[in-house]
């Protein structure tokens, strides 16, 4: 991997008093699709809330394109292009499902990322947009917060559980998707707890147990047994 | 017959003001979950601007509504950035707490200022003029063009809340304010623009009440309840309902004076407390989703 597009260097989180993340170390090339998977508490997602901007480390350091953005604020965050999929969609209710993709806009970053392209992509969605975004399926919902994030013109995508309470062919489908969105030069970090669908998208993974990095590799060379001692820490 | 007519038509058109009253508390409330008890204050503050403003300048107290609008925004964007920013959080006493030390400041620095004397703005003979609408009805062009700026004010909210990208905003952040954040806004900006929306209408109540009657710094508490009256009756997040609830609440003072000149203010609060008590989500409550 040459020049990383992000890199997390041996960060240290804290909920208080409880050491949520040690020395955690991740890099993500341009394009590529990484995996973080691991059991629940394993630190996942407190990863990708340092990674947006929503927590910050107490030690360690996170650059993107080179600068730290380990203290910006998550508003900030985003402007510089690393936009995030919440874990449960989280969409607004109040708003429609348009009107949840335009505040997606909110970062004004210019890309090919229009409302046009979104509902290019999720066309059940362009059918759907005057309705109030908690009329959708669930699987509907996980597309809007997908076209909600590409709608800031990311460089990199967070993707919190995307799986999480969706149907193997709906998921199928949302995973068919963002392969597409992957093949126009965005990044991906998908945090799963699905570990078939994160090895079958993700050309690297890294495995949290416990706040720290048990396992990493590309997908293609790890092998069951490494996965589950990895994941089960036994 | 045309007596209580009249009556009626004074209570609705006060009502209107009422409205701006709870406009911007409703707007503060629904967008960062504040309670602001400053907020009569706040109107009273906007009204003694309007007098600084009128004698310096020499200004009509209507074309005052130019300066002392935009200069309440600015006050309530400060206000939000260098102080109510930091009393958010997921307990809602320190707001509660905060605006009630403000409040209790406000009025002593009013106090301080322009002693407790008893204030009012003139304009003139616009004052005195009125209209004929029908035969013995007679409306006052004053109070008229009061309740029409209060249309003029809700139907803007309403409009910037649902059609404008700032409404989207304080919607979205309203909504859930750490997935506002990873979409790029600062919501303590937001706040901060709430915060000027809610007291530029304060700005506009203060001097439309500072024209209609008499004030001194210590009426505004009694303008957050009825502020609050009117919310509560017209339904929380409700904008048309704050204007709803405002006239319910003018036109049960209006009548309750006309039965006997002490029951002004108890009428109003017997009718808030009976819709309370039959529906306590309000008259035109939001509806969830």
């Amino acid at each position: 991997m040459s020049e990383p597009l992000l890199e997390v260097d041996s960060i240290d989180a804290f909920y208080g008093d409880f050491h949520a993340l040690a020395g955690v170390s991740l890099r993500v090339g341009a394009g590529q699709v990484v995996a973080v998977i691991g059991a629940n508490g394993a630190g996942k997602s407190t990863l990708l809330r340092s990674m947006s901007g929503l927590m910050h480390p107490r030690r360690g350091a996170i650059r993107f394109e080179g600068a730290n953005i380990s203290r910006m604020p998550a508003f900030d965050v985003v402007k510089a292009g690393v936009a995030m999929v919440p874990e449960g969609r989280r969409l607004f209710p109040s708003l429609s499902v348009e009107e949840n993709l335009l505040i997606g806009a909110q970062s004004r970053r210019a890309g090919p990322w229009t409302l046009t392209r979104v509902y290019e992509l999720f066309p059940v969605l362009a059918e759907r947009r005057h309705l109030p975004a908690t009329a959708l399926s669930g699987g509907q919902q996980q597309m809007a917060a997908i076209g909600r994030a590409l709608m800031a013109n990311p460089t990199l995508l967070l993707c919190d559980e995307i799986s999480l309470g969706l149907a193997p062919i709906i998921l199928r489908e949302i995973y068919a998707r963002l392969s597409e969105i992957v093949r126009e030069g965005i990044s991906v970090i998908a945090v799963e707890q699905d570990i078939v669908q994160a090895l079958r998208a993700a050309s690297y993974v890294y495995c949290l147990q416990e706040g720290r990095v048990a396992l990493q590799g590309r997908a293609a060379q790890l092998t069951r047994a490494d996965i589950s001692a990895a994941y089960f820490g036994v | 017959m045309t007596v209580w007519l009249n009556i009626i038509l004074q209570g609705v058109l006060i009502g209107g003001l009422y409205a701006m009253f709870a406009a911007g508390l409703s707007l503060i409330f629904g967008v960062m979950r504040l309670v602001n008890i400053a907020h009569g204050d706040l109107i009273v503050l906007a009204a003694y601007l309007a007098l600084v403003v009128t004698q310096t300048i020499g200004i009509d107290p209507l074309v005052s509504l130019l300066l002392v609008v935009p200069l309440m925004a600015l006050i309530g964007y400060a206000l939000q950035r260098g102080l109510l920013n930091f009393t958010l959080g997921d307990d809602i006493l320190p707001p509660l707490l905060v605006t009630f030390g403000l409040s209790i400041i406000i009025q002593n620095g009013l106090l301080e200022l322009f002693t407790a004397d008893s204030r009012k703005l003139i304009t003139g003979p616009i004052e005195v003029q009125t209209v004929q609408i029908a035969e013995g009805i007679w409306i006052g062009a004053l109070p008229l063009i009061q309740f029409l700026v209060a249309i003029a004010v809700i139907a803007g909210l309403q409009t910037l809340f649902y059609k404008s990208a700032l409404g989207r905003a304080f919607r979205a952040t309203s909504d859930d304010q750490s997935v506002a954040q990873l979409m790029g806004l600062d919501t303590r900006h937001v706040f901060g623009m709430a915060m000027a929306l809610s007291l530029a209408v304060v700005g506009v109540a203060g001097v439309f009440l500072a024209i209609r009657a008499n004030f001194d710094p210590a009426i505004g508490p009694a303008r957050l309840i009825f502020g609050f009256e009117a919310v509560i009756i017209g339904g929380l997040g409700s904008l048309w309902g704050t204007l709803a609830g405002g006239v319910i609440l003018g036109v049960s003072q209006a009548i309750g004076a006309q039965i006997d000149p002490g029951w002004q203010l108890l009428a109003g609060h017997l009718v808030f407390l009976a819709i309370l008590a039959v529906r306590p989500e309000g008259l035109f409550p939001k509806v969830a989703g």
